[in-house]
């Protein structure tokens, strides 16, 4: 009993240290990073999975990536009011790699290299004017990024 | 320590920043080669970036970024000689930043 009640008070404790730092955008979205499924992970980070497929974000990654821990992503787009900008690799354990959110001033280009534990789609999902934009590609990998 | 590398150019009212972080990036389901067990998850899981204060860019990681991460992006409306900080925080709290001064 003790130690669960303890266990709340330090839950409690930290929880009120996160708050008390100043956050001017959203907390990291821990639902949406845990989450099995590109589905769920999209719901959980934009609220929706209903994306319009978009020749105005280009999408660059290596066809074939012979190293899956490392494979470099770039995601750049033409759409204006970009909000935030989602990369998803379908196959992956947990499909959301990164997110970005954008002020008005950051250019709606951003780079990374992320893991992939097998061939799959990248998807980049780019949120402009609250609504959703999508492309993907596939990259195939020789081998996987994930330690296994 | 020097945990983050900042290169930042501004051309035309735009920076270009790119930076490279060192972290283990654990995904938390990998075995320790020699006893077997799970090595903890622990990585990035927010970079932010400040031009004189102001947020402009901020990324959510997951696991799935690479070991000693890179991440380049632009923004406009800086000058030289303007001050861009660069701060990350992980899973465990553990955090760093950089301060740069744009050239």
């Amino acid at each position: 009993m003790l130690t669960t009640r303890r266990l709340i008070l330090k839950a409690a404790l930290a929880g009120a240290a996160l708050a008390a730092l100043p956050r001017t955008l959203l907390a990291w979205p821990e639902a949406a990073f845990t989450s099995d499924s590109a589905d769920k992970a999209m719901q959980e980070l934009f609220g929706s999975t209903a994306t319009t497929a978009s020749d105005a974000i280009t999408l660059t990654a290596p066809d074939i990536a012979e190293n899956g821990a490392v494979v470099p992503v770039t995601v750049a787009t033409s759409l204006e009011g970009v909000e935030s900008i989602g990369i998803i690799v379908s196959e992956n354990p947990s499909p959301l790699a990164a997110s970005f959110d954008l002020t008005a001033d950051a250019v709606p280009e951003v780079s990374t290299r992320i893991k992939m534990g097998k061939t799959s789609d990248v998807v980049a999902v780019v949120k402009a004017n609250g609504k959703l934009y999508s492309t993907s590609k596939n990259v195939k990998v020789t081998i996987g990024g994930c330690g296994g | 320590m020097a945990s983050i590398r900042v290169k930042a150019k501004v051309k035309d009212g735009v920076a270009q920043v790119k930076c490279l972080m060192k972290h283990e990036m654990e995904t938390g389901t990998r075995k320790d080669q020699k006893s077997g067990e799970l090595v903890p998850a622990h990585y990035i899981t927010e970079v932010t970036a400040e031009l004189n204060g102001q947020v402009v860019m901020q990324a959510n990681w997951g696991p799935a970024v690479s070991k000693n991460p890179y991440f380049a992006f632009s923004f406009k409306g800086a000058n030289a000689g303007d001050t861009l900080v660069i701060s990350w925080v992980d899973n465990k709290g553990e955090k760093a930043s950089t301060e740069t001064v744009l050239s």
